[in-house]
């Protein structure tokens, strides 16, 4: 049977048409800012230096959360974690003149509270952003720099709920990851402690009413709260401070002024605040004030 | 490693609770695994079956599912059993996560003490459930004085390695809200990033502690009662 040639070509549009379409479609929920890869010219890493190492190989390894809205967050379906967390890491990603988006190129690897420690110190991650606390225990055994951000840890709870700040706690359940500093806080508080294995478990506790409230850092909580706005709110003051850093492999000190650099640099050119809108910022919080970094540790 | 010292409390705290879940859960599966095994050789074949689908059920689901489905899943059914925290034993309330855990790991672990007793009884010769019915005795009356006896001892070693599966698996309860003492060594560890090995050896220790008491205690139990034949 012989097809008329106009019916062909009408069919070959359409199908065109359709396929432009569904691409249009999956570009459109893109989270986060466009960040494009540098050049790299000779000379802008030192030789040896560990990041001349990683521009060099076009490869490199980041570790990121993936349950945490807002900060690190990867769904089911998501080629990219997205993320505060997650943009910042893009910045040092393009610094080094990786495409930050090309998957081939950049694993973003996702690491829970436990193992940030054990991945930067077997060379399993070259970078960890992922709500990591700078302290000094883990400057022992690993590079920390920072801070990008300065958090508190608050509580989400219940819509109703009689809890309204920390001294509410006593005597309540209080739910949070295993083994995390925010659960020992509330502990301190005479609350007692639940910890879950991820935080979207913990969420469900506070949902479904076995804990009374849910306790770890206000961004992680607002991004919970944006999620859920009916059912969920944060209360409470921050009470506690929590300053958030890159992690570092800590037999490469030289890392520590190259991350603050782009750190320092992003603030200044406004790329931070276009990380933070384009993130936590969508739950309504206020863009606030970038905080000072720390020195880096004479090398 | 000081961080231990100073805050022993809360290391005996913990493997307090690690205790208190193996202990609790260790006595009724024990009682829930006896029934179940009776019922598994009883004359009804209505319950023999039965309980041969529930063992079956419970060996085949790994605990951690069997732990979600009542930390998780139940509470979202309306099943939270927070009821449990108004009752007062002795001035100590029990919370809706300790009597979830405990159930969890009973439902799970009577299984295994079923197999183990089925085991037991299968090693009392035959002869002795004869010679029980022969002298009248009815099917729960031979069974409480002639068979279970002698199965209990036969089933020592089993039912001891059960016990020690039991009080490893009470860590399953860490990532279910329960503070036990594999939950309170993540704090340790989180806290004391420069010490993370000496904190896991210290708290693995425990666990060692715990089980050599308990294979202490077999097989000084198996020594004593012996069957002898």
């Amino acid at each position: 049977m012989r097809i008329p040639t106009r019916f062909k070509a009408a069919t070959a549009a359409l199908l065109l048409a359709g396929s432009l379409a569904a691409c249009g479609d999956a570009g459109s929920d893109d989270e986060g800012s466009d960040v494009e890869a540098e050049e790299v010219e000779e000379g802008k890493f030192e030789e040896g230096s560990k990041m001349a190492e990683l521009a060099e190989a076009g490869k490199i390894t980041v570790g990121v959360k993936y349950d945490q809205p807002g900060l690190g967050f990867k769904g089911a379906t998501d080629e990219l974690p997205s993320g505060f967390d997650v943009e910042i890491a893009k910045l040092l990603v393009a610094d080094l003149g990786i495409d930050p988006e090309d998957t081939s190129a950049v694993d973003y690897k996702m690491t829970i509270s436990d193992n940030r420690e054990p991945f930067l110190q077997s060379g399993e991650v070259d970078l960890v952003l992922a709500s990591y606390s700078m302290t000094p225990e883990r400057q022992q055994v690993v590079g920390q720099t920072g801070p990008y951000m300065v958090t508190g840890q608050q509580l989400l709870v219940k819509k109703g709920s009689d809890i309204t700040g920390v001294e509410d706690l006593k005597g309540k359940e209080v739910c949070s990851v295993t083994g995390s500093t925010s659960l020992e806080n509330v502990e301190a508080e005479g609350a007692k402690p639940r910890g879950f294995e991820t935080y979207s478990e913990c969420r469900d506790q506070v949902l479904d009413g076995t804990v009374d409230a849910m306790t770890t850092d206000g961004s992680i909580l607002l991004g919970y709260a944006a999620l859920n706005p009916d059912e969920l709110e944060v209360v409470g003051e921050e009470f506690s401070e929590e300053r958030i850093g890159v992690g570092y492999p800590k037999e490469n000190p030289e890392m520590c002024e190259w991350i603050n650099g782009v750190i320092e640099e992003s603030i200044e050119n406004g790329d931070w605040a276009a990380a933070f809108e384009s993130t936590l910022g969508k739950s309504g919080a206020e863009t606030p004030e970038p905080p000072a970094l720390d020195e880096c540790p004479a090398a | 490693m000081q961080d231990i010292w100073e805050n022993y409390d809360l290391f005996l705290k913990a493997f307090g609770l690690t205790l208190g879940l193996l202990v609790v859960s260790g006595v009724l599966s024990l009682l829930l695994g006896i029934f179940l095994a009776a019922l598994r050789v009883g004359p009804v074949s209505l319950l023999r079956r039965l309980a041969a689908v529930y063992v079956t059920v419970a060996r085949n689901t790994p605990l951690v599912v069997v732990f979600i489905f009542f930390a998780t899943v139940g509470p979202r059914l309306g099943y939270t059993f927070n009821s449990v925290e108004q009752l007062d034993i002795g001035g100590y309330h029990v919370s809706g996560y300790f009597f979830r855990s405990c159930l969890a790991l009973t439902l799970y672990t009577s299984a295994f003490v079923c197999e183990a007793l089925r085991s037991g009884i299968n090693a009392v010769p035959l002869g002795q459930a004869e010679a029980a019915r022969a002298i009248g005795l009815t099917f729960a009356g031979s069974m409480r004085q002639v068979i279970l006896p002698q199965a209990l001892r036969a089933a020592v070693p089993p039912l001891a390695s059960v016990q020690i599966a039991l009080a490893k698996n009470t860590s399953v309860a860490a990532a279910f809200g329960m503070l036990e003492a594999t939950a309170r060594m993540k704090f340790f560890i989180n806290r004391n990033a420069d010490d993370m090995v000496l904190v896991f050896v210290i708290f693995a220790l425990g666990y060692v502690l715990i089980v050599e008491v308990i294979s202490f205690g077999a097989n000084r139990f198996e020594r004593r009662f012996a069957a002898a034949r």
